[in-house]
């Protein structure tokens, strides 16, 4: 038995781990149980990960087959991204979507069928993803692909690992000739120029904003536009740098309505004085967050949340005032929002993306910030909009049925493979899967 | 590039090791008892970057057979630059109370089946001139408890065994290194309770890589293991024994 909880430190269970070495002893435990989930680095915000059973999947990091002429490879569900580019960097490949975390594994991404700072133009990542491996209920292992076992591959990508345990993927990596990115940063006054900024710049390889949400009137929205190309310029290897360790949790007081006004002042006028191109290397660009350790202890003892959610396109500009509004109406104040536009949805039954602006907000747990989430679920669901399950601790199950509808087709599927007498988590028996 | 024999190489420590040596171009020979796992590692280390990865699969219980799988080895590698011994289990606590063919099984798996291995590498780097060969003990090795007695006098005979090579070899070319880990997150240590004190086999293999180049006599992993160490070998017996240690 041990305490567990995401990464968010919200909700906290008690529950058995297992971590097999041998796909011989996860078969045994299908039979333990029928509340089963497999997990990979625990980087999945909320509950998607914690189930009366948790199989944890780190021993399975290795790589099987790889073709450096065409950068194709199959690699165990297990290894982090973070394992896979310190090998593949120095050869000069890169993963063609990456989240904003290295340190989650493969079979997370498939899972949760994560999105990056190119989804404008690139999708999710099963785009560059050929097949996987999949362990279900029964204990057969099934390949799946768009063309084998389909209905099984458009349910596990972004099915939360609700269809069985992923075992291995084979995946398209990406030619890079540098491991350093050149860096564009604009500033936008207000939320609309944002927008228009996200807009002018759609041909972008990789964009995102960081979005100060505690402007308001005048300066609402205001927020910094990162955009980034793979450089040309520079080495494919970096010196190693030392990641820093928050050793403790820090009080909850610290966090602040003034603490993060000023860090976002802070952060708003740095970005903005800064206009001229720079080359990051690859890690700061995408993983910024990567180099403290336990992050999340910021937060405090009672952990955060963090709310993202996607509106559609149309209903962009309105939605994301009214949101923004509204949290500044109810006294809460969210460290560290990230806003970024999305391409169109892809064909897989739960894939959170959809073509719109998606906006992450980390707020710190508080006993006033739980009602407030449910007034956005409405405010949300009412532009059309939805959250993410990698994210969510504490989303209804009307939320999730009327937000994301194909998910009776991924119930059936689940039905006819069985899943869902084995593999369910806390997540899935809240909304109601 | 050095030319590199892994005793149980699937062991979680010697794979995390073994990794590094990959990355570092090095020539792999793998000697462990399970087959497929085998196959999946040799596959892994190459793509990682080691020059060859063969390996054999054998039970090391069968002492008799270890000269024919380090001439195997041999006629893989050629000459053994680096040696690493890591395979072993660790018998249920207090195996010896009810099931003595058990606990003496654990003693020949884990003290006479890893001397014997070290015998023939020796005989090699005799003949060679030169080596190093490090062996993966314990920290448990360092002073009989109760909690796994039988574990410890394994570990304690196979650390002894090495003193004296030490010993013997000393002002040579051929180096012999105990390695002391303390806790590790290991399939071996699934059943255990995780706190402070326990470190990632990738923390290990980076010791021991590190040792290989700059060889030491005895070194403990994570190196704070040494002071606890020392207190726990110098603790008087009146107080040691009044512990659950």
């Amino acid at each position: 038995m041990v305490f567990l909880s995401g990464w968010g430190h919200y909700p906290i269970i008690a529950a058995d781990l297992s971590r097999p070495a041998h796909l011989a002893s996860i078969r045994q435990q299908l039979n333990n149980s029928a509340s089963i989930i497999g997990q990979g680095h625990q980087r999945s915000y909320g509950d998607s990960a914690l189930a009366q059973h948790m199989i944890r999947m780190t021993t399975f990091d290795r790589l099987l087959d790889f073709n450096p002429k065409t950068g194709v490879l199959i690699c165990e569900a297990g290894i982090s991204l973070q394992q896979l580019l310190a090998i593949f960097v120095p050869r000069g490949w890169f993963l063609p979507i990456t989240p904003g975390t290295s340190y989650i594994s493969m079979g997370g991404a498939i899972a949760s069928d994560i999105h990056g700072k190119n989804h404008h133009l690139k999708g999710c990542f099963s785009e560059c993803l050929y097949s996987f491996s999949l362990m279900i209920a029964s204990g057969d292992i099934l390949e799946c692909s768009r063309t084998q076992n389909a209905e099984l591959f458009y349910a596990t990508c972004g099915g939360m690992g609700l269809t069985g345990i992923i075992l291995t993927a084979h995946i398209q990596l990406k030619a890079i000739q540098s491991a350093w990115i050149t860096e564009t940063q604009y500033s936008a006054h207000h939320l609309n120029d944002l927008l228009d900024l996200f807009e002018a710049h759609h041909q972008a390889t990789y964009s995102v904003a960081w979005i100060d949400t505690l402007a308001q009137g005048t300066q609402l929205g205001r927020s910094i536009l990162m955009l980034g190309e793979h450089s040309a310029i520079g080495s494919l290897t970096l010196a190693k740098k030392n990641n820093r360790t928050l050793p403790i949790n820090l009080p909850i007081w610290v966090l602040n309505r003034y603490s993060i006004s000023a860090f976002n002042q802070y952060y708003f006028y740095q970005g903005k004085t800064t206009t001229q191109p720079r080359q990051v290397p690859y890690q700061t660009f995408f993983y910024p967050l990567d180099t403290i350790q336990h992050w999340y202890r910021l937060y405090g003892k009672n952990g955060f949340i963090q709310y993202q959610f996607v509106v559609p396109k149309a209903a962009g500009r309105t939605a994301l005032t009214h949101i923004l509004t509204t949290i500044h109406q109810y006294q809460q104040y969210p460290f560290l929002s990230v806003l970024k536009a999305f391409g169109p949805a892809n064909q897989n039954y739960l894939s959170f993306p959809m073509e719109g602006y998606t906006l992450a907000l980390d707020f710190k747990l508080n006993n006033t910030l739980l009602p407030l989430l449910d007034i956005l679920d409405a405010m949300v669901l009412s532009y059309g909009g939805r959250l993410y399950l990698a994210k969510d601790a504490r989303m209804s199950e009307t939320t999730f049925k009327n937000s994301y509808p194909e998910w009776e087709k991924f119930q059936r599927v689940r039905h006819q493979w069985q899943a869902h007498t084995r593999f369910n988590s806390v997540q899935s028996r809240r909304i109601g899967l | 590039m050095k030319k590199v024999l892994i005793i149980g190489a699937t062991s979680a420590i010697a794979e995390a090791t073994a990794r590094l040596w990959a990355n570092a171009g090095h020539q792999l020979y793998l000697l462990a008892r399970d087959e497929q796992k085998l196959i999946t590692i040799a596959q892994d280390l190459k793509i990682r970057g080691a020059a060859q990865v063969d390996y054999a699969a054998a039970d090391f219980d069968q002492t008799m057979k270890h000269a024919k799988l380090i001439q195997q080895s041999l006629s893989s590698l050629h000459t053994f630059d680096y040696v690493l011994i890591a395979h072993g289990y660790l018998p249920a606590a207090h195996i010896s109370d009810h099931n003595i063919p058990l606990a003496l099984a654990s003693f020949h798996t884990n003290a006479v089946s890893t001397l014997s291995f070290i015998h023939f590498i020796i005989q090699q780097f005799k003949q060679q001139k030169y080596g190093t060969l490090a062996v993966i003990t314990s920290v448990a090795g360092d002073r009989g408890r109760q909690s796994n007695p039988i574990y410890a006098a394994a570990k304690a005979a196979v650390s002894v065994f090495l003193q004296g090579l030490q010993h013997q070899f000393y002002r040579s070319n051929i180096h012999i290194i105990d390695i002391k880990p303390g806790f590790v997150d290991t399939p071996m240590t699934a059943e255990f309770k995780k706190g402070l004190l326990w470190a990632q086999p990738e923390t290990i293999g980076q010791g021991i890589a590190q040792v290989f180049q700059q060889p030491k006599n005895c070194i403990y992993l994570p190196q704070f293991w040494r002071y606890i160490m020392l207190i726990i070998r110098w603790l008087p017996d009146f107080i040691l024994h009044r512990t659950k240690l």
